[in-house]
């Protein structure tokens, strides 16, 4: 930790994102607008994802049916378990959920995994690579809600998706006019469903965020007590081990649950 | 928090992934696991006939152990009565043989007998010749017989 600017400029500093945009978005040095891009959380969960993708694809592609080595052994462990899953709860046919949800939990969990690096190590290493002692970077993706709103909407459109493929677009308006009080109250029915498939995204994405979001503030704190992070980091740390499993596990059941739900006819 | 264009990147990225887990690791390893699940089967399947074919085997060895030791003793017995037979037949022989010696003694005893007999007939006469010799020289005295003498040369 760094004591310069006091503790609220240091939590600040942890909660900033590296930000970049064009010149004229910027107001006072700060850029505003949407056309800003969160470089570090684009660029760490990219190359988290590529890393491990990357591995999963080389794993795959020397997959053998014989005696799996370690390193398949692992992936299809992993991929075992989401597949397992699925089957458990979707059964309709799609070639999509499988790999949706193995993406999802698995690119969760490594991003979230971030969170177990301790608070100050990656950032410090930033300033010291690129020499700028003001660099703003954060390490956990997920704790960007740009990300979580961005993989929860496109849940979304998979979900709107599925519905249409599965029920053509007839019976999906018929679903969401009659469903649940029948037709004669349509405009009720409309209603609810906009409400449910609306709360969908937002709850999905909103929990990921607030869960690592919290998680992360809390290390900060922790970073902030000096001498007595050393006993309270460590438990804090293997709780946040179950934290960030469970939050790519719920992040993906509940994936499942709504493309079941939608391939789902009525 | 603030939604901004990051959004529409982390958007791209998810859909890269996605991409990547759909084409390049889900079918693979599906088709290996599902694979492994079938040598798997296939292989439990096969120790399952492997035993039942074992179990099998030893019934038969078993059977076929039973009908060589029956068939041992069948062949014993049998030996045992050819033997038997063969020392009957011996037997047989053997007495068939003894009795033709016997009878070819008893036929030389025979012809032996009748020669010596052959030979006494032949020897009586001598005999008969010489007790008579002997007989008359003691008989003859020339005072008895000097008559009869006399009259045989009377009679000359």
């Amino acid at each position: 930790m760094s004591a310069e600017g006091g503790t609220t400029a240091y939590i600040q500093h942890h909660l900033t994102n590296f930000t970049v945009c064009a010149d004229s978005a910027k107001v006072d040095g700060v850029c505003t607008g949407f056309w800003t891009l969160h470089l570090d959380t684009l660029l760490v969960s990219g190359v988290l994802g590529l890393l491990v993708f990357g591995f999963m694809a080389l794993m795959a592609r020397r997959a053998t049916s014989g005696v799996p080595g370690n390193g398949q052994n692992f992936v299809e462990m992993v991929v075992g378990m989401v597949d397992q899953q699925v089957r458990d709860t979707f059964h309709g046919k799609s070639e999509l959920v499988t790999p949706l949800a193995i993406t999802i939990f698995v690119w969760v969990f490594v991003m979230n995994a971030m969170d177990l690096v301790p608070v100050d190590f990656l950032p410090e290493a930033a300033k010291k690579v690129t020499g700028n002692e003001h660099l703003a970077f954060k390490f956990v993706p997920t704790t960007d809600p740009n990300l979580t709103f961005a993989m929860s909407i496109t849940v979304f459109f998979i979900m709107i998706w599925m519905n249409l493929k599965v029920k053509g677009f007839g019976g999906w308006l018929h679903e969401i006019l009659s469903a649940p009080f029948g037709l004669k109250l349509a405009p009720v029915n409309l209603i609810f469903r906009i409400v449910e498939d609306i709360a969908k995204p937002i709850s999905l994405a909103l929990r990921l965020f607030g869960n690592m979001y919290a998680g992360e503030m809390v290390f900060i704190l922790i970073a902030l007590l000096g001498l007595w992070q050393l006993p309270l980091a460590l438990p804090w740390e293997l709780f946040h081990v179950l934290i960030i499993t469970l939050q790519a596990f719920v992040f993906m059941m509940l994936t499942i649950v709504y493309m079941s739900m939608a391939a789902e006819s009525h | 928090m603030n939604i901004n264009a990051t959004l529409i990147g982390q958007a791209i990225w998810f859909a890269v992934f996605i991409w990547m887990t759909m084409k390049f690791i889900w079918p693979y390893l599906q088709r290996a696991m599902a694979n492994r699940q079938a040598q798997i089967a296939e292989g439990l399947a096969a120790a399952e006939r492997g035993k039942n074919e074992q179990e099998l085997a030893a019934k038969r060895s078993a059977e076929a152990l039973r009908e060589a030791k029956v068939k041992a003793a069948e062949l014993i017995a049998q030996a045992e009565r050819r033997a038997q037979q063969i020392v009957e037949e011996a037997k047989g022989g053997a007495k068939v043989e003894a009795d033709k010696v016997i009878a070819g003694a008893q036929a030389e005893i025979d012809q032996e007998v009748e020669r010596a007999k052959q030979q006494l007939r032949e020897r009586v006469a001598e005999l008969a010749v010489a007790g008579a010799e002997k007989i008359l020289r003691k008989e003859i005295n020339a005072a008895a017989h000097g008559e009869m003498l006399v009259a045989l040369k009377q009679e000359l």
